[in-house]
């Protein structure tokens, strides 16, 4: 901003030469040789405010770079933060939009949008206060013109505004549209209606055009209002610079300078307005990506009051409660439950019993409202948050693969693991068949932009990442069956062997599971209904018995 | 380049338009010079102390000039977005009509949601190829010839010194900043693309990172290409910052030769002193024309990869042609397989060698019976779904409907035939009931309430606020997966074609409700032919025959009853099934 200013003084400097020079050779007839050191120091003055004017891009952008970079550091340590309980909530694709692109538009709004309002600001009143000494009639019609822009322009601009919102929003509808009827395309043509949709794409698009040109009629108004005021005011004052002239109340050289400053008293203004659009959708990226960085996390980091849990860990929730914040009822109630060392404990329930949240407060994804998980007597929520979760191995439903090859994803387990490590551990998993069957074996590239695995092979790929990491505490999340028995037998096996001799906890969905569980506890709408084995509760007839139902099956 | 000369095709469809937003464009830009240089044509004589009468003509202009610039500029800012409206209208409707015959393109599908976000994005660019493209270059050289001719009047070297500082503003800076901004670009963009998707695999994959305790390393890796795009960007600001620079010298350099060339000139008496302030003004404002060429220029760069990729998709011919003449529509409905295997076709170049989707597949479903086929995902089920609605055309083998192969039936008589309830069926951004008379506009009420019944959607819409007229999609309610498959059946049903084709109809539904849908679906007119394509053995003993699809390959086929005696695939799944809990 700094070099924007001293830009506009360059460029006074500039145009003082200028006319001068014009003003000797016209007027009083000097030659080239005459005013050759004044044309030599108008070129000076050329480059220096061209270095000014390159100096000040180079500043801006770097400023905006270090804004967008700190700002999106900051936004995913805090998205990482709040965890998946509100990544789910949130649409990721809206979360994922705003990290990467809501970040870029910050460039328009910080590196030249607010910069631009300052010089706006005082550019106008430099070049009005040097006028004036020499020329005040000038200075006066040209500030005077000044205010009356901004004034004009919220008045006309205000109107449209509300319009013009409506307008973007019903453009992104229709972009929408476009996009839903491609993506619809299969379902349209399985239909027969793939032929009378282009007729519809048409016309949605010229009513659109229609609506947006009224508002636009007035949208334009406002920058219209701007332009005229200045032009015209320029107008006057050359108009007004003549008529001086003529009575003689003015020379020249101020005449012609006033003239070539004119201009660069509304230049800021009107620059401005062409970085306004842009500024606006970055200015609500960044109310955006704050109202983000203000919502409070879910979880304490921890109080460090305990460092260190040994061997095998017994685990008890203590009349635990946890109700989601947008929700009324309690997804868990009055939770009392113990996981024994080296024990494996099957949960199960119908979905929304609240199995999922059981895992995330053990995960310490969220924290319980009442009650108390602790392990081998200590409170989790005595240690750092990471150091608890070092204890835990989970296997979710549908593992995430990441942007890398097999090996990278399965070392996440465990950094520093070893080849041979990891390729025990997929053994181990039942996976090593299927990834030495892939064209780079453990260097093929998945996740994102790689080679596509089957439900099973993820699965059984985090069950490797679960060996490698060799926790007390095991997680587990069963997928439900897309009958592949191969793939049922490979992942049965590979669990028998994670299982043992550790604390297990498995949501489970299958019969084999809840037999070879220790205990079973069942929920019900948030609360805890029964627990034993599979025989005690099937003779109770309770809640588990009517999930293990016969009917569910066909004849046998 | 062909590219080029295609979009301007597009622009040429609204051609007066066009003429008009140019012509205003130039007069505006006209009025801006012409305010200057009279100003200062008009200073200086006064400063002679010509006439009043004299001056009038001067004073005139330059208040004329002072108002049509913000009025012209008005009007040709409404004229070009009218061109740019109607240009994206043109884009869409002529996208629509490439895609259409197209769908399902193997192209499309390889990834859909990315690829299509990306086409819809490449149109919405292309849409400003007027306004910030072509425009600007058509303005630039109208003013740059309009200067040249009126310095001509006074002295040709000043003209042609003027042009040519033009052409080094407008030509020369964008291309010195694109050479040397190329390689920088391009490793930018490869860094922004690793850091984004290192971004979205944090924001997707957070709870796998938050329990393999990999967030902080995660968080590494961002902040380290973090860094790295910082330096990179730090360094193409440099470069880009040069483009307005060096405008901005080369407009000043101008003025300056230019009055360098003129002092002598005026000293001579060749041109009348009061001209030389209107002369130094006339170069310094025909500048403004140029300076947006840079941006232009590189907006047509981006314009012309965003057609190209356009092009590439919306040129490939259609997988499937209908006959020029048809056979008249099927007298009997049953669908016959013979001998099929499908690969997805090689000439794509989207991929690599297909392995065998389907091989040698035969089965036949006559009008009153029920078929099913079921294997684990995978096997290729789908894809029979695909093909007896003819989306492709099988790689050997046959498909028979009534008698004749597909390939003899027009468009319209194989989907009247044939009603499908697929597996990701679309929701549009409409009410329910609109999305349900898809299937068949001119349903009644009674028909409607009817098939959301039998689909076991009724309990459902009675606890929507506005029933049937709730809206869905994206803006609108959000629909599990249990009851968008409803959804999909409730409009297979309305459809009732004399053939249906069911994949996986129930597979998020739980047990009570399967059963009770199916029952619904299956007991249904006795002269449709049905088959059901799915992994959830429900209700198989009303099947007629069963067909179990590995890998592409009938490995077993029967009743429900001697498949299970067969002790083999199907019997082996059954087991499966049988593990599962009630836990839906």
């Amino acid at each position: 901003m700094v070099l924007g200013v001293l830009g506009a003084a360059a460029t006074i400097a500039q145009m003082a030469l200028l006319s001068k020079v014009v003003d000797r050779v016209f007027l009083d007839g000097e030659s080239l040789g005459q005013v050759g050191t004044l044309l030599l120091l108008l070129l000076g003055a050329v480059v220096l405010r061209s270095g000014l004017l390159w100096l000040r891009e180079i500043s801006a952008e770097r400023g905006a770079i270090y804004v967008k970079g700190e700002l999106r550091e900051r936004l995913f340590a805090h998205l990482m933060h709040l965890g998946p309980g509100y990544t789910k909530g949130e649409r990721t694709g809206e979360l994922v939009a705003t990290a990467v692109e809501g970040t870029e538009r910050l460039d328009a709004y910080v590196g030249r949008y607010l910069p631009q309002m300052a010089l706006s600001a005082l550019v106008p009143l430099l070049v009005a206060a040097y006028v004036l000494p020499f020329d005040w009639i000038s200075a006066v019609l040209l500030l005077v013109s000044a205010p009356a822009i901004p004034v004009l322009m919220v008045l006309v601009g205000s109107h449209a505004e509300k319009h013009m919102q409506r307008q973007w929003s019903a453009l992104s509808r229709m972009s929408a549209h476009f996009l839903d009827v491609l993506q619809g395309l299969s379902t349209l043509k399985a239909f027969g209606r793939g032929a009378a949709e282009r007729e519809r794409v048409a016309k949605v698009s010229d009513e659109f055009r229609e609506r947006t040109l009224k508002v636009l009629r007035y949208a334009f108004l406002s920058g219209f209002v701007l332009e005229f005021i200045a032009t015209l005011s320029i107008a006057l004052v050359a108009v007004a610079l003549g008529v001086r002239l003529l009575i003689g109340s003015i020379a020249f050289e101020p005449a012609f300078l006033v003239l070539l400053l004119a201009p660069e008293f509304f230049r800021p203004l009107r620059e401005l307005g062409v970085y306004r659009h842009a500024g606006m959708e970055g200015k609500a990226a960044a109310e955006r990506i704050f109202e983000i960085l203000n919502t409070p996390a879910p979880v304490s980091p921890g109080s460090g009051a305990a460092t260190k849990l040994g061997g095998r860990l017994e685990i008890e929730l203590s009349d635990v409660e946890y109700t989601y914040p947008e929700s009324g009822r309690p997804a868990l109630s009055g939770i009392n439950l113990t996981l024994p060392a080296g024990s494996c404990t099957a949960l199960v329930g119908r979905s929304g019993a609240g199995k999922s949240t059981l895992v995330n407060l053990l995960m310490r994804f969220v924290d319980p409202e009442q009650g108390r998980i602790s392990a081998n007597g200590t409170p989790i929520t005595d240690l750092p948050v990471e150091l608890w979760r070092e204890n835990l191995a989970l296997v979710p439903q549908r593992p995430y693969l990441f942007y890398g090859t097999v090996l990278e994803n399965i070392r996440l387990a465990r950094p520093e693991a070893t080849q041979e490590e990891v390729e025990r551990a997929a053994e181990l998993a039942g996976a090593a068949e299927f990834i030495d069957r892939l064209p780079q074996g453990y260097d093929t590239g998945i996740g994102e932009r790689g080679v596509r695995l089957s439900g099973g092979e993820a699965q059984r790929l985090a069950i490797a990442r679960a060996f490698l990491k060799d926790a007390p505490v095991l997680i587990m999340d069963e997928s439900t069956s897309s009958l592949d028995p191969e793939s049922e037998r490979l992942i049965g096996d590979a669990l028998e062997l994670l299982m043992r001799d550790r604390t297990v906890l498995v949501i489970a969905h299958r019969l084999n599971t809840v037999y070879r569980a220790d205990y079973i506890a069942v929920l019900d709408d948030g609360y805890l209904v029964e627990t034993g084995t599979h025989a005690e509760l099937i003779e109770r007839e309770g809640p588990y018995a009517r999930l293990v139902d016969t009917y569910n099956r066909t004849l046998a | 380049m062909r590219v080029l000369l295609r979009l301007l095709g597009f622009l040429g469809a609204h051609r007066w338009q066009v003429a008009l937003a140019v012509v205003l464009g130039v007069v505006m830009m006209a009025s801006n010079l012409g305010l200057l240089s009279v100003a200062a044509y008009l200073i200086a004589a006064s400063a002679l102390q010509y006439g009043l009468s004299q001056l009038t003509l001067s004073m005139f202009l330059v208040q004329i000039f002072g108002i049509s610039r913000a009025a012209f500029r008005y009007l040709e800012r409404l004229v070009s977005h009218n061109v740019t409206f109607k240009l994206l209208a043109s884009l869409r409707t002529w996208l629509y009509g490439r895609l259409e015959p197209l769908y399902p393109a193997r192209l499309l599908e390889h990834r859909t949601g990315d690829l299509l976000s990306r086409i819809v994005k490449d149109v919405e660019e292309l849409e400003n190829v007027y306004l910030r493209a072509f425009s600007p270059v058509i303005v630039a050289v109208a003013i740059s010839a309009l200067t040249f001719v009126a310095l001509y009047i006074f002295d040709p070297l000043l003209a042609s010194v003027t042009l040519g500082f033009l052409a080094l503003s407008g030509v020369g800076v964008p291309l010195l900043v694109s050479v040397l901004a190329r390689r920088l670009g391009q490793r930018e963009l490869e860094l922004r693309a690793e850091l984004n998707v290192r971004i979205v695999d944090g924001i997707q994959g957070v709870q796998d990172l938050l329990a393999l305790g990999q967030a902080s390393g995660q968080q590494g890796k961002i902040e380290d290409l973090g860094r790295k795009l910082g330096r990179m960007q730090k360094r193409m600001a440099s470069i880009t910052g040069l483009q307005s620079t060096l405008n901005d010298l080369t407009m000043n350099l101008a003025m300056l030769t230019i009055l360098f060339l003129a002092i002598p000139l005026v000293n001579e008496g060749r041109i009348p002193g009061v001209y030389l302030a209107f002369l130094a003004l006339l170069v310094l404002g025909s500048f403004e024309a140029v300076q947006p060429l840079g941006t232009a220029f590189q907006f047509l760069g981006r314009s012309l990869h965003a057609g190209e990729r356009l092009f590439e998709v919306s040129d490939a011919r259609p997988q499937v042609t209908y006959p020029d003449e048809p056979l008249p529509p099927p007298g009997s409905h049953t669908l016959e397989f013979d001998h099929v295997s499908f690969r997805y076709h090689e000439d794509e170049a989207y991929h690599e060698d297909e392995a065998l989707v389907l091989d040698d597949v035969s089965f036949k479903v006559e009008p009153g019976s029920r078929v099913a086929i079921v294997g684990p995902s995978g096997s290729g089920k789908s894809t029979i779904a695909s093909l007896a609605l003819r989306f492709w055309d099988p790689t050997e083998g046959e498909i028979r409907l009534g008698g004749h192969s597909l390939r003899g039936y027009a468009e319209e008589a194989l989907r009247n035939a044939i009603g499908v309830a697929v597996q990701d069926t679309h929701l549009f951004n409409e009410t329910l009931r609109d999305n349900l008379l898809l299937a068949r506009p001119g349903a009644t009420d009674l028909e409607i309430d009817s098939a959301v019944e039998k689909a076991r959607l009724g309990e459902f819409v009675s606890s929507l606020p506005r029933g049937l007229y709730t809206p869905l999609g994206e803006q609108g309610l959000r629909l599990s997966g249990g009851e968008r498959q409803r959804v999909a059946v409730a409009r297979a049903l309305l459809r009732d074609a004399p053939v249906l084709i069911l994949d996986e109809p129930t597979a998020n539904l739980d047990p009570a409700t399967e059963h009770e849908l199916l029952a619904a679906v299956y007991e249904q007119t006795p002269d449709r032919a049905t088959l059901v394509i799915t992994h959830r053995l429900v209700h198989m003993e009303r099947m007629d025959e069963i067909l179990v699809l590995e890998a592409g390959r009938i490995v077993e086929r029967g009743t429900h009853q001697t498949l299970l005696e067969n002790n083999g695939h199907y019997k082996r799944m059954v087991d499966v099934q049988n593990q599962l809990l009630a836990t839906v």
